[in-house]
């Protein structure tokens, strides 16, 4: 038991990280990324969701019915985003300002009704919270890193919480501003992808 | 008909305990939201409409009440000695309501200066109405004789072009406080003294 539990809480940080393997929920990857504060914000916001979507679903998956499941997870998933957007814009209101719109979106986030058709109507509530778990934290970590990437090369520092940079480029450093903006996210996932399948291949 | 009446009732449970959890929520982080609002938008607003005011309208903020109305006012002394308010409505713009605080001289009766604060327009199109200040500079020193609607309706204020709905929602939340300010300035006065 402690052995899949474990496994089905790895697999979402390597073997199916999203949005790398899983090339789902591109909308906020694409969107929010524009800083490594905001893809961590966004990453523990949708996990928050995941994780409580997934074991509400999983313990409710005897009860509710076949023909209206996907009706039912959009309640479940709806609702957990409404808490989490009221309580983002109650204690981390900077964070809510910046994220704006893509929070309520998560709704739609086809990552979390993906897990919730997938997994969680099929398992039970201890596997689909480690799933959700996983999922959500390789979730956060590719957000992160795709973030990291775009605010080195677009601003040439990294921030998190706070005005002073944790990181910054030499003086000599040239901002490459395309990066931070909208194409530059694309450019950035697709290397990103290209550099995941590169060593992924066997 | 038994899998009809079981969906129907799964369905309606469901929604019913996720209003009630929602509802719980809400009201448990109201407080909370409200001085976050406070805090990050009416507070930088309340700064660019009075950018030298000699007291501090944040601190000074009292609540009127009249004609079934409540009213959050935020009290400025200008430089020259005047006295002014500011205070917050809301219209309706693309996304949801829309906040403008409006900044009125008690003495002249002239708009200072409005400012958008919550919203949930479009970004780039509807949100332009708060980072692009072309269109609330419009309001700048208006009266109250002046028609709050965009041209298009005969009114005398210009809209944002592709963000019709927008600039009629700022436009009926400004006619709105043209009518809370005639119907609460008497009430307003007396408390500011």
């Amino acid at each position: 038991m402690a052995q899949s539990i474990a496994k089905e809480f790895t697999k979402g940080l390597w073997a199916e990280i999203p949005p790398f393997r899983l090339v789902l929920g591109l909308c906020p990857t694409l969107a929010v990324t524009k800083s490594v504060e905001n893809g961590i914000g966004m990453g523990i916001a949708t996990t928050f969701v995941l994780v409580f979507s997934n074991l509400l679903i999983s313990l409710l998956r005897n009860v509710i019915p076949s023909k209206v499941r996907i009706a039912c997870y959009v309640v479940i998933i709806a609702t957990f985003v409404t808490i989490v957007e009221l309580l983002m814009q109650a204690y981390t209101y900077e964070l809510f300002l910046k994220l704006g719109i893509f929070i309520p979106l998560i709704v739609v986030n086809c990552i979390v009704l993906g897990r919730a058709e997938a997994f969680a109507s099929k398992n039970g509530p201890v596997l689909s919270v480690a799933d959700g778990l996983g999922i959500g934290l390789g979730f956060t970590l590719s957000l992160a890193a795709l973030g990291a990437v775009r605010e080195i090369l677009g601003n040439g520092t990294i921030t998190i919480w706070g005005g002073t940079p944790v990181f910054e480029m030499g003086a000599n450093f040239m901002p490459f501003q395309f990066m931070i903006e909208a194409p530059g996210a694309f450019v950035g996932l697709g290397l990103m992808l290209c550099l995941m399948n590169l060593i992924g291949k066997k | 008909m038994r899998e009809m009446i079981s969906m129907i009732v799964v369905l309606t449970v469901l929604t019913a305990v996720s209003g009630g959890l929602l509802a719980a929520v809400q009201s448990g982080t109201e407080l909370q939201i409200e001085n976050q609002v406070l805090k990050f938008q009416k507070a930088p607003a309340i700064k660019d409409i009075f950018p030298d005011a000699t007291n501090d309208p944040l601190a000074e903020r009292f609540t009127v009440k009249a004609e079934d109305i409540e009213l959050q006012v935020f009290p400025g002394i200008l430089p020259d000695g005047s006295k002014a308010i500011i205070f917050e409505t809301k219209g309706v713009g693309f996304g949801g309501p829309i906040g403008l605080m409006l900044g009125i001289n008690l003495d002249t009766d002239k708009i200072i200066d409005v400012r958008v604060t919550t919203h949930a327009e479009t970004p780039g199109i509807g949100s332009r109405a708060k980072d692009d200040l072309a269109f609330v500079s419009q309001f700048s020193g208006l009266g109250f004789d002046t028609k709050f609607a965009i041209k298009s309706d005969s009114g005398d204020i210009d809209a944002m072009s592709g963000a019709t709905v927008t600039s009629k929602g700022l436009c009926v939340a400004a006619a709105q406080a043209k009518e809370i300010y005639q119907k609460l300035k008497p009430e307003i006065v007396k408390q500011m003294k």
